[in-house]
């Protein structure tokens, strides 16, 4: 395995940023500025407490980080009441996802996350009455190109990106949590009936504890892009050491959940780069049950080169001479997972040649 | 202290293509790094008394001003900003990379710096007072802070007011002033001393020149100073010059539109901006000539002693 860059190792070992000196603390924060991490790494400083200790211009750069942190976590609430108030006349319980539930239930992996969507999970059946009611509401489809449309409405999880008018805030609108053409495409139903209300908000859910752990590893390990793998790997740390800690009987049920939902591939991935890249403590039984979803060892050691470049910091400092090609392979991996291979190529077909024209036309 | 002129010019352009020069404006420090002499050369010209630290120093921002590789540099020659590998801002033609480091450094600012209600203002003082000119571009606000500068007023800035969330006053980030089209020529024939950078045409605000910062400014940035009037400058060729009172609320809300991150502080901005606007006098000001925009604002300053 390639060495650890500094803001992984941070994040491994929060402490670890007391002795660290001048140069290490300039690059620690243009790694963790581009990884979307710097408010993060405030609160973490803050919560072992030595945020007091550390020099003064670094904790001024922390608190730069911070302060954006603090009104984006603001801005999301005040987002998620919007939806709320829209979708109120629905019946239906509003279940958020990502890191717009995690700062919703106020789990510790919501501290210094940053993001750009609020994303919710509906029924398919409720769709169009959501749509048309958000739509009332100020939120339009910013996707306008026929194709798009199709794309979406057809064969992905979710609707158009709904963007609101004034607020330019942007809400992604689920129905399941894999694409329909994917070869695994774990029940919704399941998932929203096991949904828990927030405490003193019945119509407000957040998936069930092993749900939102499942969720954010098959996000994370069937995606094309990973811009935010770092970020992301550390919310299913920090999910993880947080329902360990609280959540009786966690570590069992989580490979018993990915079994029954046919997300144990996803989950083994999780486990195994979220111990090898942050060391987080998982138990020797839950790991030995996960190993159920382990690859063929060929492509296990290719995965492993693949995910220890994506999950680095997106930062210049990182990179090696590899990771474009990595970085062009794990995009195909995405878009493979999500669509079967004659479908693909037409999917990439058009949007290497056909979109691209239309663009450059306007 | 090592200032850019100490360096020398050589060293300056040896530090720009190798790990950065580390460039000291106001409360910041930020690692800048080009290859191109026309940069290096500027920076010379334009920064000769501005303070260099060493690499112990950590930077605030970091600055990567790129040409691109391959044949791409042969046609139509570019310059890419850089910001620790992100890439805030769209490619410009070389010739324009001088205004385009200028914006660079102000976005770093105005887009981190939220220890600060960060203003779209130019500021100057005298006397102790600061008087903060917010404007959106074409009103004269760059000019007007010029002409003040080149009669004696301190800069603190040119684009931005750091108001401190703390105590309200103001810190210092004296850099160049900016100045677009007709006001060049202007500032030529009223500072006939005053060193220009060359003017770079056709950039997206037409025909730029930079004006250098007084030394005495450069050595007192560190110097914060109170605030005393918010003055939202209007020229209009032929007007005289008036100064019409602006209520309070209003002058918090047109400060709030000119403000980079009044709505991302949430509270501490509304607080920030209260404070300012409680403990300044606000004006509309119009004027035609600059001579007489000197005597106004000579006038606010007799009114005080």
């Amino acid at each position: 395995m390639r060495a650890l860059p500094l803001l992984t190792r941070v994040l491994r070992a929060p402490e670890s940023m007391r002795t660290l000196d001048a140069g290490a603390w300039e690059l620690l924060l243009r790694q963790a500025g581009d990884a979307d991490l710097g408010a993060t790494l405030a609160l973490l400083a803050d919560e072992h407490g030595f945020l007091a200790q550390l020099a003064a211009p670094v904790r001024r750069r922390l608190g730069w980080a911070r302060t954006a942190w603090e009104r984006h976590a603001q801005a999301v609430r005040f987002e998620v009441q919007q939806v709320r108030r829209a979708l109120a006349g629905t019946g239906l319980p509003l279940i958020l996802l990502k890191g717009t539930a995690y700062v919703a239930a106020g789990l510790p992996a919501a501290a210094g996350r940053l993001f750009s969507d609020i994303d919710i999970l509906v029924p398919k059946t409720a769709l169009d009455e959501v749509e048309s009611r958000l739509m009332q509401n100020g939120w339009a489809s910013n996707h306008h190109d026929a194709y798009d449309q199709r794309y979406y409405r057809e064969w992905m999880h979710e609707l158009p990106p709904l963007q609101h008018m004034r607020r330019a805030t942007v809400i992604d609108v689920h129905h399941a949590i894999l694409p329909e053409t994917a070869a695994v495409r774990p029940d919704p139903a399941r998932l929203r009936a096991a949904a828990r209300a927030l405490p003193g908000a019945p119509d407000l859910q957040v998936l069930a504890p092993c749900d939102m752990v499942l969720h954010s590893a098959v996000h994370l390990f069937s995606e094309g892009e990973y811009d935010h793998g770092l970020r992301d790997l550390f919310d299913l740390h920090r999910l993880l050491c947080h329902f360990g800690a609280t959540e009786p009987g966690f570590w069992a049920a989580l490979p018993a959940r990915a079994a029954e939902l046919s997300l144990g591939r996803p989950l083994f991935y999780a486990l195994r780069y979220a111990m090898r890249l942050l060391g987080t403590p998982v138990p020797g039984a839950s790991l030995a049950a996960a190993r159920a979803g382990r690859p063929p060892r060929a492509l296990l050691a290719l995965m492993d080169a693949l995910f220890d470049s994506a999950l680095r910091p997106p930062h210049p400092s990182c990179a090696g001479a590899v990771d474009p090609l990595f970085k062009g392979m794990l995009y195909i991996r995405g878009n493979w997972l999500r669509m079967p291979p004659l479908m693909l190529s037409r999917h990439l077909f058009h949007k290497a040649f056909i979109t691209r024209r239309a663009t450059t036309q306007v | 202290m090592l200032t850019v002129a100490a360096l020398g010019q050589p060293a300056v352009a040896a530090r720009l293509r190798g790990r950065g020069l580390r460039l000291q404006t106001g409360p910041f420090i930020t690692c800048i790094r080009s290859a191109s002499p026309a940069l290096a050369a500027a920076l010379g010209r334009m920064y000769a008394d501005y303070p260099v630290m060493g690499e112990d120093i950590s930077a605030d921002f970091d600055v990567l001003l790129r040409r691109p590789r391959g044949l791409r540099r042969l046609v139509k020659p570019q310059v890419y900003f850089h910001y620790d590998g992100m890439e805030p801002f769209q490619p410009l033609p070389l010739a324009q990379i001088y205004p385009m480091f200028e914006w660079a450094m102000n976005w770093c600012v105005s887009s981190h710096a939220h220890s600060w209600l960060v203003i779209h203002a130019a500021v100057v003082e005298k006397e102790g007072a600061a008087v903060i000119l917010p404007a959106p571009p074409g009103s004269g606000k760059s000019t007007l802070c010029a002409a003040l500068v080149a009669r004696g007023w301190r800069l603190l800035s040119d684009e931005l007011t750091l108001v401190r969330l703390d105590d309200g006053r103001i810190d210092p980030v004296p850099r160049p002033v900016s100045l677009k089209n007709g006001s060049i020529d202007v500032i030529r024939a009223w500072a006939p001393h005053a060193h220009l950078s060359p003017p770079v045409t056709d950039t997206l605000k037409g025909t730029v020149a930079h004006m250098r910062a007084p030394a005495d400014s450069v050595a007192r940035a560190r110097e914060p100073a109170t605030p005393a009037w918010i003055v939202f400058p209007q020229w209009r060729a032929g007007a005289p010059a008036e100064m019409v009172p602006v209520p309070q609320a209003r002058a918090h809300l047109r400060l709030a539109e000119n403000a980079f991150n009044y709505s991302l502080l949430g509270a501490a901005g509304f607080a920030s901006a209260a404070r300012l606007i409680e403990q300044t006098r606000t004006f509309d000001f119009s004027y035609g000539a600059l001579d007489d925009a000197m005597a106004v604002f000579e006038a606010l300053l007799a009114q005080r002693r």
